[in-house]
This record gives structure tokens, C-alpha cells and sequence, in this order.
């Protein structure tokens, strides 16, 4: 039926007209149109509403019930905000872990991603064995977490690890407890991450500077600028979008911390995250569900406030150019 | 299984990661995109149509289990001529699973233990009662082991296959050369820790980087000094943790750490063995199942044990943790008298002499057992538990095991690293946790 109506744009003379006419039009779809629009958003929709929706608004809910996880869901005890004021008044690991999370995420920032950068700006240069340079520090992005959190327990390992053998601290009294001592075990645990997540950044930012025109560097060459004035006035400005990536990996990386940790010692001990304490609370042998979910809301408010950072930040920017 | 099953033992055995879960979750997702027919795949029960097909789930994913299960299974399908398939699960990931899997589609039979860890599902009526069983097999076992075996409503739950017990691990050739005697009360411990540090050895090898190891320390000094009775009102939150007998428990660990090997909260404990088996340390304190399975059969012949000396005359040594093993079946399996026929082989001292020909730090439960091919690990084990009038099953398993998790294991590691001090506000942490795992 493709007898549409030629003769539609009418103007707004009299809009009961009008709107008869789009009714009309709408009338006029066939019914595979129907059944494709209905496919196109109906499929996105129901996957939004089952993968993203019910299971968040579900975990909301739950957070306010005590349940073990046995039992249909009407064995949910209503407990009102009670989780949560276990969560802040009582559970011994709940600051840590909030406090751990933003150590995890200042690491990120200040340290892992400049690196990463760094080196990305070396290797950009002209030196010899440039891809050897890469293949090495991009070898620890393809090894999966739990890998590389083995491969550095090896490391630390007190009394039989490379690092204390070196330093001549394996004795049995003066070991360094690298991943035993909560002092330590944070930073020894962000070394590792660090040491991926730099080869991470390093990867894309090279993908950046090689599409970047020569030709600007050549100007700022000849107006005479430094190499550094050359970076932050010219390169940095004009890999925009490949910062935006960067700033939002940074982030998420760093809220998603998880399997270094929970592969190290699940998660206590001076290695509390929010996301081992979801782990722990509803993945163990006896689940806490309610106060699981409790954390996991936690952790999504925590995540939201650089999203929406980044977003408004980003729209502000978009309405501008 | 030793105690530690439900963690990773070590390194290489790393627990589903949430990436991992996820590639599965989005497997899945795919899976069920492309129509019931693939996805019909992923769920296939063996043993819903066949008479004489068993399904068995099995957390026995170590190597050296696996083979000694898969022998004794090999053995059962002889004998009852019953085709069992075998369905192996990372033990971590096992246990972890448990409560969703027994409410799911579980296997006609599968792996657990013995304790509260049992009683609490049999409470819940998510496991079948075996008194079926019992009355055939109920002769090869003695009171103590059945007591084990049963549920809190006094029915029977598990058909047990091994134990082993906690003990105090030393070399006799060392004690020889020093002249060291095995000390049996609380001020001998004491001389011989100093003397040993004053000999140069770590006194005692130590390590708690999985957290379940310490718990063996607590429990023994729990059950010398307050009993066993105590223990098991602690266990099931009758007693409070802040009660004045709990900080006593931790008030004499305290006198030892000084002489315990520093640093445990980051060692597993297969370094502090391989210290103790180089003669460093000089003795250890954990099950046989793992300090003799991880002794090379060359050093095995010079080691030897002894239980934890006595703290309080009202107790003397008549306590031990001997964690039982055993198998279940869940409350509805689709072969329930295949699955039982099962169970009534595996009760008998012919079953466990099958799985003990590849295991030879864990002991049979059953009291006909012929024990002639044990070596002198196993018969003093034997003794032991004998010998020993209550038999406990480990803190994990005589409680909730998530309160011991999440609560209790993070705050004892909190007092191995505040060296001893800090007693009472490790106890009133853990104790302000309690509510969450023990409600009415």
C-alpha cells in the first residue's frame, strides 16, 4: 500500500485537517512496516527493559529486604533503610573499600594514564625498535586480570618471590609482606593494574598521535616552538576525542576494579573494593542478597557521578562547536 | 576435601572471575538468541530417562581428588552396575553455587560435608533425608560418625567417605638432634617455642592468605581452654563473641605469636609447609590432608604429629577438628533409588579402601575398614581421632560459613597483624556483624 497521500504538505492552515491526515498516514503503513518498526524499537526496547532496567530497579528493590536466597522472593524480609545503615555504621569494610576505590581511581589519573600517555608520546617519536617498545608494554593488556594478578603474586611472594629474593628480604623474619601487610597490599595490587592499565592508555593514544597531520607539527616546527609547546599546544589540543576516550576508560577501569583483587585475596584485608564486597556478600555460600544489592546501589550512585560529569560536560561542549 | 575447599588453594586456582562471568552470561544470552533447540544443549540432564544412570555432581577438581573419586565412582559402576556420569565443578566455584544449585537443576548426587554446613540445607529441606541408606549401612559406622551424619531433626543427610585431623606437624629427625620431647601441656608448648627461636628455627610455620587457615589455630586453643560444648554454642551464636571466654581464646594465641612465622596474612600455606620441610620452621599446626600431601615421599617417612598440648585440666586433649567428607542428595533427584543404590556402595569399607588408594593423607570413617595398606600418617590419624573423645568439624563447618567468611576470618587476620593486640575490638566487630547471618 504505497498510496501515500502527494499531496501532504498542506502548510498549517487548519491543523484538525492535519492531524486527521497523519492519522491517515500512519494507517496507511503496511503491516511488514509495522512489524519492522515494531522489531527495530521493540528488540532494543526489551533488551534496554530485561538487561538494563529490571535488573536495576530490581537490585534497588532487594536492597531494602534481609534474603538469604533460598526460597521464592516473598521469603524477603522488608527492612526498610537497614542495610544501609549496616553498611555505614557497622560493616568494618565499607569505608575502606569507598576509600579504596578512590585511591584506585587517583591512581588511574595521576599515575597509570599520564604514563600510559608518556610513553605513547615516546614511541611516537622516531626511535629504533619502536615496535618492540609497543609489543612489550601492550603485553600486559592481552593477558586477562586474573592472569597477570598470578603472575605478580610470584613476584611478591614473600619467601619465594623475584622482588624479595632481589632485595634480599625473603628470610623468614624479615620478608616483606607484599600482599599480607594491608599497609602495602593496596599499593603493591595498583602496581600491577598500573602496569596494564598504562600499556592500555599507551595503545590508544599512539592509535591518536598517528592520525594526527603531520602537516601541524611541520607549522609548529617552524614558528619556532619546543617540543613540549609542540605537544601541549597543537598535538594535545587537536586529540580531543581521543582524551575524551581515554578520561572515560580512566574511570571505568577504575569503578570496575575487581579481578586483580579478588584473585589476590578476595578482596579484605587492605583490598576491600566495592565490588568484591558485592561478590562476597551475594556470590558466597551463604548469600546475603539484600545487603548485596544494598552495595551494588551504593556502587552505582558512585559510578553516576562521573558519568553525568562527563556528560553534561560533553553536551555543554557539543551545543558550543 | 580438606577445609580449604572452598577456597582457591592457590594461585592457579582462580575462582570465576566477574569477566568470566560475564563472557558466560553474554554466551548464554547468544545462546538463547539462536532458539530453544541450542539452548536445549546447555541444559541436557543425564540420567532423567535411564533407570540405571546417576548423575554426580563432584567439587573434586584437584587433580589427586579427581583421580581417587573417579576410581572409587569407576569401582561403584562394577559393582551396582549403575553408569554414573561424573560432572566436575571447581570446587570454589561449587560451593559458591550451592544455594542456587540445589533450587535449580541439581545432580542426583553430589560432594559436601559434614556440620552445620550440611544441617543448615537439611533445615531448609533442600536435601533428601538418606535414613534409607542408613539402615543398610548404618553397621560399618560408629556413634560418633553417625552423629555427624545427621541433620538437626536427627534424620541422616550425608554418607561420609573420609576425615582428617588438625594436629601439630614436626620432623623426627630434628627433635632427635635437638632433643626436643613432645610437649603436652600449655607451659611445655611455651619452652619449646622459646627454645626453638632461641635454636634459630621459626617455631612454627604459618600461613593464612586464604583466610580458612587460622581458624584451625582458634578452634583447638577454643576447645582446650572452654571445651568442645563451647565451641559448638559459639559456633551456632548461643555465645556471644565479645563473651570473656572468646577473648581468653585470643589472649593465649597472643602468648604464641610471638613465635609464630610473621607475615602469614600474605604466605599460603605451601610456603610455610616447604619452610617446615627444609627444617626452618620447626613445626606447623594444620590438617594432615594438606601438610602431608604436600611432603615429598622422600621427607614423609621422618614426619610425625602430635595433638595441640592441653591448656585447661578440665579439657585435657579430648577435642580435635576431624572435618568429615561426604556426598548428599538434593531434596527431589530424578533417580532416587538409583542415586541411593549408589550411596549404599559408597558406605562401605570396600569404597573408601578404593578412594584411599589414591589419597593417602585422609583416614576411611568406616570402623570395619581394613587399614593394613595405611602408612604412618593414616594409622596415627587413626589413633588420633580414636583416641579423641569429640570430634569437631571446623569452624567453617560447625557455623554459617559466610559469617566465618566475611566476618570472623577478616577480623582474625586483623589480629594476626595487629600482633596480638586489639582483642576486644576484633570481637565487638565481628559480633556487631552477627545479626546479619543469625536471625531469631
Amino acid at each position: 500500500m504505497a498510496t501515500v497521500n502527494a499531496q501532504a504538505p498542506a502548510g498549517p492552515a487548519s491543523s484538525a485537517a492535519g492531524s486527521r491526515r497523519r492519522r491517515r498516514r500512519l494507517r496507511t503503513l503496511s503491516r511488514r512496516d509495522k512489524l519492522v518498526i515494531a522489531l527495530m524499537a521493540g528488540v532494543p526496547l526489551a533488551l534496554d527493559i530485561g538487561f538494563i532496567w529490571f535488573p536495576t530497579i530490581t537490585s534497588v528493590l532487594l536492597s531494602f529486604t534481609h534474603w538469604m536466597g533460598i526460597g521464592g522472593l516473598g521469603t524477603a524480609q522488608w527492612i526498610g533503610l537497614h542495610n544501609y545503615a549496616y553498611a555505614a555504621t557497622t560493616d568494618p569494610a565499607f569505608w575502606p573499600a569507598i576509600e579504596h576505590n578512590l585511591i584506585w581511581l587517583g591512581a588511574f589519573v595521576c599515575v597509570a594514564t599520564p604514563f600510559g600517555i608518556l610513553l605513547a608520546v615516546l614511541l611516537d617519536g622516531k626511535i629504533r625498535g619502536s615496535r618492540i617498545y609497543q609489543s612489550i608494554f601492550f603485553l600486559p593488556v592481552m593477558l586477562s586480570l586474573a592472569l597477570i594478578g598470578t603472575i605478580w603474586e610470584l613476584m611478591y611472594s614473600s619467601n619465594y618471590g623475584l622482588i624479595n629474593s632481589v632485595l634480599g628480604a625473603n628470610g623468614a623474619n624479615n620478608a616483606i609482606d607484599w600482599l599480607g601487610n594491608p599497609k602495602l597490599d593496596l599499593w603493591a595490587v595498583l602496581i600491577e593494574a598500573c602496569w596494564r592499565q598504562a600499556g592500555y592508555v599507551m595503545i590508544l593514544y599512539l592509535a591518536g598521535l598517528k592520525a594526527v597531520d603531520p602537516a601541524l607539527r611541520e607549522a609548529a616546527v617552524m614558528d619556532g616552538a619546543t617540543p613540549s609547546q609542540t605537544f601541549w599546544r597543537v598535538v594535545f589540543p587537536v586529540m580531543r576525542p581521543v582524551n575524551v576516550v581515554i578520561a572515560v576508560i580512566t574511570f571505568i577501569e577504575s569503578l570496575r576494579a575487581f579481578d586483580i583483587v579478588y584473585i589476590t585475596n578476595r578482596g579484605t584485608n587492605g583490598l576491600e573494593l566495592l565490588s568484591t564486597l558485592i561478590t562476597n556478600n551475594i556470590l558466597g555460600e551463604t548469600t546475603l542478597i539484600g545487603y548485596g544489592a544494598a552495595l551494588g546501589v551504593v556502587l552505582l550512585v558512585v559510578s553516576l557521578v562521573p558519568i553525568i560529569t562527563f556528560l553534561v560536560v560533553r553536551l555543554r561542549q557539543e551545543r558550543s562547536t | 576435601m580438606p577445609a580449604y575447599d572452598r577456597y582457591s588453594p592457590g594461585p592457579f586456582h582462580s575462582p570465576l572471575s566477574r569477566r568470566a562471568a560475564l563472557r558466560t552470561f553474554a554466551g548464554a544470552a547468544g545462546l538463547a538468541a539462536l532458539g530453544p533447540a541450542l539452548a536445549a544443549c546447555g541444559s541436557s540432564t543425564p540420567g532423567s530417562a535411564a533407570p540405571n544412570v546417576v548423575s554426580f555432581g563432584s567439587n573434586y577438581s584437584d587433580a589427586a581428588p579427581k583421580a581417587a573419586f573417579a576410581g572409587m565412582i569407576a569401582a561403584a559402576g562394577k559393582a551396582t552396575g549403575l553408569t554414573v556420569k561424573i560432572n566436575t565443578v571447581d570446587h570454589n566455584t561449587f560451593q559458591n553455587d550451592i544455594t542456587s544449585y540445589l533450587q535449580g537443576t541439581p545432580n542426583d548426587v553430589f560432594t559436601w560435608f559434614a556440620g552445620y554446613r550440611m544441617q543448615y540445607f537439611a533445615q531448609q529441606g533442600l536435601v533428601h533425608n538418606l535414613n534409607a541408606v542408613w539402615d543398610k549401612i548404618g553397621g560399618h559406622f560408629s556413634d560418633s560418625i553417625k552423629a555427624a551424619c545427621k541433620g538437626l531433626d536427627g534424620n541422616y543427610y550425608i554418607v561420609p567417605i573420609y576425615n582428617y585431623p588438625w594436629v601439630v606437624f614436626y620432623r623426627k629427625s630434628v627433635f632427635a638432634s635437638k632433643g626436643y620431647a613432645i610437649p603436652t601441656t600449655w607451659a611445655e608448648w611455651m619452652t619449646l617455642l622459646k627454645q626453638a627461636q632461641r635454636d634459630g628455627f621459626v617455631p612454627l610455620a604459618f600461613g593464612d592468605k586464604d583466610k580458612w587457615e587460622a581458624p584451625g589455630t582458634f578452634d583447638i586453643i577454643n576447645m582446650r581452654l572452654n571445651g568442645y560444648a563451647f565451641h559448638m554454642d559459639l559456633m551456632k551464636h548461643k555465645v556471644k563473641w565479645t563473651d570473656s571466654r572468646v577473648a581468653d581464646v585470643f589472649a593465649y594465641w597472643a602468648k604464641m605469636l610471638p613465635y609464630v612465622q610473621t607475615g602469614a596474612n600474605g604466605r599460603i600455606w605451601e610456603d610455610a609447609a616447604t619452610l617446615f620441610e627444609n627444617k626452618k620452621a620447626l613445626m606447623m599446626f594444620q590438617g594432615t590432608d594438606q601438610v602431608a600431601a604436600a611432603f615429598s615421599s622422600a621427607d614423609l617417612p621422618d614426619l610425625d604429629f602430635f595433638p595441640f598440648p592441653q591448656i585447661n585440666p578440665a579439657y585435657g586433649q579430648d577435642s580435635v577438628d576431624a572435618p568429615i567428607d561426604g556426598f548428599m542428595m538434593p531434596a527431589s533427584p530424578k533417580n532416587l533409588a538409583g542415586g541411593e543404590k549408589l550411596l549404599e556402595y559408597i558406605g562401605t569399607p570396600t569404597a573408601e579402601k578404593v578412594y584411599l588408594e589414591k589419597d593417602s593423607s585422609d583416614v576411611g570413617v568406616a570402623s570395619d575398614m581394613d587399614t593394613s595398606a595405611y602408612n604412618a600418617v593414616q594409622k596415627k590419624s587413626v589413633e588420633i581421632i580414636k583416641n579423641t573423645k569429640n570430634i569437631a568439624q571446623f569452624m567453617d563447618r560447625d557455623s554459617v560459613p559466610g559469617f566465618i567468611d566475611n566476618v570472623v576470618e577478616p577480623q582474625i587476620q586483623q589480629f594476626i597483624t595487629n600482633g596480638g593486640s586489639g582483642i576486644s575490638s576484633v570481637l565487638s566487630t565481628i559480633e556487631g556483624q552477627a545479626g546479619q547471618y543469625f536471625t531469631g
